[in-house]
């Protein structure tokens, strides 16, 4: 077994983006659970410029930032590509999975947001998401075409995460039949047998992320 | 014609399409430059790219590109000599790591100690500073990112050098400290010495007038 370490902390969709793209591929790792209020030494010097997970370890050679990672991980274990062998193709992938990046500010602001800031959040997380769906999505079953490829890991989070957040916000941005491929991606995703062992659990997931939201509000009010 | 197949979108002031032309200049690809007025944007410009309505878009074959690093990577892919990023892939994903650390982190320090005024401006050029010393330390002791010849990061970040060289001028805070930060300074330097790079730059006079112009609407 090649010596491969992850270094991740629950619920972190970046970190399941990195076990996703492992397990699609068949490569076995080591997982390691970061207590992020307690940052390990072995964190603070396997990522000392961001000190965040995840971090994956490759014969103690360690690669960060999400994206950074997962094409790693795709230029070593070549099976199962994530992403397609055209140029142009890979180009356009690599642009919704940065435009997925450029975007999380604005849902964050969807969570995170009361009042007046919120409605404004909502109506702009929104358009993103039509965006996503008649750009990015268009007629296919997956982003990435016939199967799963990394921009369908970028967008991950509307699956399991989205429907939590929607739950301790209480505004739904996906309401029934309004997103209609989107909400068939998000069946499709779920139902692959890789990413469906591979999910956080709502129940988990919900006194989370509740806590966090208030947080987040709190802080915001101070 | 050669030159028909590949045609970029840019403005001339951009560091983002200036970034595209260096890569297209070091493969010698023949390519034809569209100047985009930004503030009348072209119908070509917003069928090119709906999604962000920016430049630089690459256009080869009629299929347009967006967004400056992914540009770099395409054109990396297709044209295969004088490659920026290396072949191991390890050394790529350092290579991407330092790409992205400049424009996530740089930039936006640089651009908020350009146009913020009083504390904010303050925290934004100790954070430039901070995280130009990060990058710096990127270089691992070389002369480019690249090794000895200039790669990926370097086209991705050399341009930073001269923008914030400016900005600390315009604003009369140094941002780029040869005391502090020797490497990357002599990096810089180095960088804009190289005559292809050179030869690209926007005049400095007219761009440095341009930025000054833009200061004052902040």
């Amino acid at each position: 077994m090649e010596e491969l370490k992850l270094l991740g902390a629950w619920p972190s969709v970046y970190c399941y983006r990195v076990i996703w793209a492992l397990k699609l591929k068949g490569v076995k790792y080591e997982y390691v659970e970061e207590d992020l209020s307690n940052k390990s030494d072995h964190l603070l010097q396997y990522n000392p410029v961001h000190k965040k997970v995840p971090v994956l370890v490759h014969h103690g050679k360690p690669v960060a930032e999400t994206s950074v990672i997962l094409e790693y991980i795709e230029e070593i274990w070549p099976q199962n590509p994530l992403l397609p062998n055209d140029p142009f193709e890979k180009a356009l992938a690599r642009f919704w999975t940065k435009f997925e990046e450029d975007k999380s500010p604005a849902f964050f602001a969807f969570f995170r947001g009361v009042g007046e800031e919120q409605e404004k959040a909502t109506k702009e997380a929104k358009q993103l998401l039509k965006i996503i769906e008649d750009h990015g999505l268009g007629e296919k079953k997956f982003f990435g075409g016939n199967k799963i490829g990394l921009v369908d890991l970028a967008f991950g989070w509307l699956s399991a995460w989205l429907e939590v957040m929607e739950e301790v916000v209480g505004i739904k941005l996906m309401e029934a039949n309004s997103f209609p491929r989107l909400e068939a991606w998000n069946k499709s995703f779920k139902e692959d047998p890789m990413i469906k062992e591979n999910l956080p659990d709502r129940d988990e997931m919900l006194p989370y992320f509740k806590s966090l939201r208030e947080k987040l509000i709190a802080s915001a009010t101070t | 014609m050669a030159e028909d197949s590949v045609k970029l979108l840019g403005y001339w002031v951009s560091p983002y399409s200036l970034k595209v032309k260096w890569a297209l200049k070091l493969k010698g690809i023949q390519y034809q430059y569209v100047e985009e007025d930004l503030k009348n944007k072209s119908p070509m410009l917003l069928q090119y790219n709906p999604v962000y309505k920016k430049i630089p878009v690459l256009v080869h074959d009629d299929k347009p590109l967006a967004e400056s690093l992914i540009i770099l990577e395409y054109i990396d892919e297709v044209w295969k000599q004088n490659p920026l990023l290396p072949i191991d892939p390890y050394e790529r994903a350092k290579a991407r790591f330092w790409a992205k650390f400049a424009d996530d982190k740089c930039v936006p320090a640089l651009v908020a100690a350009f146009s913020k005024k009083g504390e904010e401006q303050e925290r934004a050029v100790k954070e430039a500073r901070e995280n130009l010393k990060i990058l710096e330390s990127g270089l691992e002791g070389k002369r480019f990112f690249g090794g000895e010849t200039i790669g990926f990061v370097d086209i991705a970040a050399g341009w930073i050098g001269c923008w914030a060289q400016m900005t600390g001028e315009i604003i009369g805070i140094k941002l780029i400290d040869a005391e502090t930060m020797p490497l990357l300074d002599s990096w810089f330097q180095d960088f804009l010495e190289i005559p292809l790079i050179k030869e690209c730059m926007p005049p400095q006079d007219e761009l440095l007038e341009h930025c000054k112009e833009l200061h004052t609407k902040f």
